[in-house]
C-alpha cells in the first residue's frame, strides 16, 4: 500500500487554490494516554487543522524547548510505543481523511528498521515523516524506502542555512520545506521572528514546493502573520501546553485550533 | 613541520570526508547547526596547519599545562598486578587535573579564530568544565556550563571551580539529570545561539569534526608516553590500558600505537554490573544507534529510546560511546571490557595507599583494568595506563564509598 504523499500535496494545493495557508497542528502520540492523544489529534482535524504531525516521543529530543520535552516524558513514562504512534496515525487519516505525518527523531526510526517504519507507516495511511535531526546528507536510505512507499520526506532549514545546503534540500525533500522562524528549539515565541519572512523568500526563489513554516508560532495574530507570506503554519508546543495547562484540555485544545486556523484564513 | 604537542593524525586516516570511521560516526544534526558545524570542520582544517596556530597551542601545552606530562612506574601498585611492570602516564598532574585541558585550550583557541565570544560546554564529573572554564578564562572568553543536577551534589567541587573561574553553571533538570542530559541540552543552547557561541564539546564523540578534532588534541597522550616508555624501557608496551566514556583519553593513548604491536584496552563503567542493567558499558552491552550526531554504540532499548546509564564516576556515566571506539571495536583493533564500580573503587583505594597516588575514579577504572591485564601478562609485562585525572574532585563520593571518617 502507497503511502500518502500525494494527498499531502493535494491538500497544500487546494488551501493555496482558497487563497490562504493550511494549519499544521503537532501533538506527540501517547500523551498523555495512546487514546487520550488519538482524541486530541482528532479534535485539532475537526477544529480546522490541514494536516496533523504526530510526534514520536524521544527520549532525546535535542530540537524541544520545554513543553514538548515534558510531553515526550509523560508519553514514554506510560509506555508509548511505535505501534500506538502508527495506530494514532491510521485512525487520525481513517477518521478524517486527512494527511498525518509522523515527526520523529532519527534513532528510533533507525532501530525500528528504515524500510519497516517506512513500510508500516504507508500502510497506517501516514503521508510521511519530518525527521529533524536527519540532515540531507545522512538520508538517501530513507529516501529510498520513503520513495518507494510513496511517502513524504520533509527537511527543516532554518535562517541559518546557506544557500547551498537549501539548494540540497529542496532538490531532495517531498510534500514541503519545513521551514524554521527562528534559530532555537521548539516552544511559544512572544512574536515571529522577521528572519522567516526573509528564509520564505529565499526558498521561494529556488523551488515550488510548498513551504511552512513552525517553531514559536503560537496564536492566531502570529498565524495571521505568517500566513501571508507562507503555505502552511505548524504550530505544536502551544497546543501541547493546553493540555498541560491547569484548567485547560480538550475544550482549551480545539478552541486555539479553531483561532489559529481562522488566523490563517485572515493572512 | 616538528611539533613538540600538536600531533594531529596523519593524513589518510580516518575519518574520511564524510566524517566516518568505517560504519561508525557522520553528522546527524538539525539542519539549523549544520553551519556551524562546517565553521569548525572548515577552521580546524586551516588551523591545523597555520604555524600560528599551532605555535599558541604548543606555548598553552607546555608551559600553561605543563607538558610533556610525567611518566611513573608504580612498582608496588603493579605488586598486586601479576608481577608486571605498570607505568602511568600522568595526565593527573595537567594543569586542571586532568587531560581535558588539552582539548578545551586547543578549541578556545579555534574560538577565537572563528570570532566566537562565548563557549558553552556540558560536563558530567567536571573536569571538562572545569578545563573549558580554565580556557575561556584565560582567553577572554565568556563560558556557560551545563551540567546534570545530581552530578552538581556528585562533584560540588568541580562546581565551585567553575564559578570561581568566571563561568556560570547551569543545572540540567532534565532526563537522568547526569551528561547526557547536559549535553542535550547544551545543544538546545546552541541551536539558538550558533552566530556568537562555539560549542566547546568535550569528548571524541558528537558530529564531525568533533570526534575527529578532539582526538587529534588528545593524541599528544600517546605520543609522549610511547616516545617516554621507549626512552625508559627500550620496548612499547604489552597493552596500553585507559578509561572510556565518551573516550576522549582513551582514543588519545591509543592512536599513537594504533600501528604496534600493543593491545589497547578500553575500560568501560559497569556500575554495578552489566547484568544488574545498571551500567554505562556502551560497547560491551550497547547497539548501533545514533545518540548526539554520530552513529556509534549506544545504550538503548529494542525502539531506539536511548536507556539511563549508570556509574559511580559521574565522568563515566553515558550511554554513548566515540564512534571512532565503535569502529577499533567492530574491526577488533581494541578490547573494550566492563569494570564495575567495586572493582574500580578497590584499584582507586590501592593507588593511593601503595603509591600516594589519588586518582580520578574515572581513571581508576583503567586502574582496575591494568590489575586484571597485568595477571594475565604475568611478570613479563609491561603496561601503560593513562591516569587521567586526579582524585581531589572524588574525595566526597570515596569517603561516602569507603565509610572514612571525612564522609559527609
Amino acid at each position: 500500500m502507497s503511502g500518502n504523499l500525494q494527498l499531502l500535496t493535494d491538500t497544500l494545493a487546494r488551501a493555496e487554490r482558497e487563497g490562504r495557508a493550511a494549519l499544521i497542528s503537532y501533538l506527540p502520540a501517547g500523551f498523555p494516554t495512546v487514546d487520550d492523544g488519538i482524541t486530541s489529534v482528532l479534535a485539532t482535524l475537526d477544529a480546522g487543522a490541514d494536516v496533523v504531525e504526530v510526534g514520536l516521543p524521544h527520549s532525546d529530543p535535542v530540537l524541544d524547548g520545554p513543553v514538548i520535552q515534558t510531553a515526550d516524558d509523560i508519553a514514554l513514562r506510560g509506555g508509548v510505543r511505535i505501534a500506538d504512534v502508527l495506530r494514532t496515525v491510521r485512525e487520525a487519516h481513517a477518521a478524517t481523511g486527512k494527511p498525518v505525518l509522523v515527526m520523529s527523531y532519527w534513532n528510533p526510526v533507525s532501530r525500528y528498521g528504515v524500510e519497516r517504519f517506512a513500510r508500516e507507516l504507508a500502510e497506517a495511511g501516514g503521508a510521511g515523516c519530518v525527521l529533524p535531526d536527519l540532515p540531507v546528507a545522512e538520508s538517501a536510505q530513507w529516501r529510498h524506502h520513503a520513495a518507494e512507499h510513496g511517502l513524504a520526506t520533509v527537511f527543516v532549514v532554518a535562517p541559518s542555512s546557506t544557500d547551498a545546503q537549501l539548494a540540497e534540500t529542496v532538490a531532495t525533500g517531498t510534500g514541503f520545506v519545513y521551514a524554521s522562524a527562528l534559530m532555537g528549539v521548539t516552544g511559544a515565541r512572544a512574536a515571529v521572528d522577521e528572519a522567516a519572512a526573509v528564509l520564505v523568500r529565499r526558498l521561494r526563489a529556488i523551488t515550488d514546493l510548498p513551504v511552512c513554516v513552525g517553531m514559536g508560532v503560537s496564536d492566531a495574530a502570529q498565524a495571521a502573520h505568517v500566513a501571508g507570506f507562507a503555505d502552511g503554519v505548524i504550530v505544536g508546543s502551544a497546543l501541547v501546553a493546553t493540555l498541560l495547562d491547569a484548567g485547560g484540555g480538550e475544550a482549551a485544545l480545539a478552541e486555539l485550533t479553531a483561532e489559529l486556523a481562522a488566523g490563517v484564513r485572515a493572512g | 613541520m616538528e611539533h613538540d604537542f600538536f600531533f594531529p593524525a596523519a593524513p589518510g586516516s580516518l575519518p574520511g570526508a564524510d566524517g566516518y570511521f568505517g560504519a561508525f560516526g557522520g553528522r546527524f544534526v538539525p539542519q539549523a547547526l549544520v553551519a556551524a558545524v562546517d565553521q569548525v570542520a572548515e577552521e580546524y582544517e586551516r588551523a591545523k596547519a597555520d604555524p600560528a596556530f599551532i605555535a599558541a597551542f604548543e606555548e598553552l601545552l607546555a608551559h600553561y599545562v605543563g607538558r610533556p606530562s610525567a611518566l611513573t612506574e608504580v612498582p608496588r601498585f603493579a605488586g598486586h598486578a601479576g608481577g608486571a611492570r605498570v607505568f602511568l602516564k600522568r595526565e593527573d598532574l595537567n594543569h586542571t587535573g586532568s587531560h581535558k585541558v588539552n582539548n578545551a585550550l586547543g578549541q578556545a583557541l579555534l574560538a577565537r579564530r572563528m570570532g566566537k565570544t562565548r563557549v558553552i560546554a556540558e560536563t558530567g564529573a567536571g573536569s571538562h568544565g572545569v578545563a573549558t572554564a580554565t580556557a575561556c578564562a584565560l582567553t577572554g572568553l565568556s563560558c556557560t556550563v551545563y551540567m546534570g543536577e545530581t552530578d552538581m551534589r556528585r562533584q560540588a567541587v568541580n562546581v565551585a571551580r567553575m564559578e570561581l573561574l568566571g563561568a556560570e553553571v547551569v543545572p540540567v533538570t532534565s532526563g537522568s539529570r547526569t551528561l547526557k542530559d547536559a549535553i542535550n541540552e547544551t545543544f538546545r543552547d546552541w541551536v539558538a545561539r550558533t552566530h556568537d557561541t562555539h560549542y566547546l564539546f568535550g569528548t571524541v564523540a558528537g558530529p564531525h569534526p568533533f570526534p575527529a578534532m578532539i582526538r587529534d588534541f588528545q593524541r599528544v597522550i600517546g605520543v609522549e608516553a610511547r616516545r617516554q616508555l621507549l626512552e625508559r624501557t627500550g620496548r612499547l608496551p604489552d597493552a596500553a590500558i585507559a578509561c572510556v566514556g565518551g573516550g576522549s583519553n582513551a582514543i588519545g593513548l591509543f592512536h599513537a600505537f594504533l600501528d604496534d604491536p600493543v593491545r589497547l584496552v578500553g575500560c568501560e563503567a559497569a556500575g554495578h554490573g552489566v547484568q544488574s542493567g545498571e551500567h554505562a558499558a556502551s560497547l560491551t552491552a550497547g547497539e548501533p544507534g545514533v545518540l548526539h550526531g554520530s552513529r556509534s554504540y549506544v545504550l538503548q532499548d529494542d525502539e531506539g529510546q536511548i536507556a539511563e546509564a549508570w556509574s559511580i564516576s559521574a565522568g563515566l556515566d553515558y550511554p554513548g560511546v566515540g564512534p571512532e571506539h565503535a569502529h577499533l571495536h567492530s574491526c577488533g583493533r581494541a578490547e573494550y571490557r566492563p569494570v564495575t564500580d567495586d572493582e574500580a573503587m578497590h584499584a582507586f583505594r590501592l593507588l593511593a595507599t601503595t603509591e600516594g597516588i589519588v586518582p580520578a575514579i574515572e581513571s581508576a577504572h583503567a586502574l582496575a583494568g591494568a590489575l586484571q591485564v597485568g595477571a594475565e601478562l604475568g611478570p613479563d609485562g609491561l603496561v601503560l595506563v593513562n591516569l587521567s585525572g586526579r582524585g581531589d574532585k572524588d574525595l566526597d563520593t570515596a569517603s561516602a564509598h569507603f565509610g572514612l571518617a571525612g564522609a559527609r
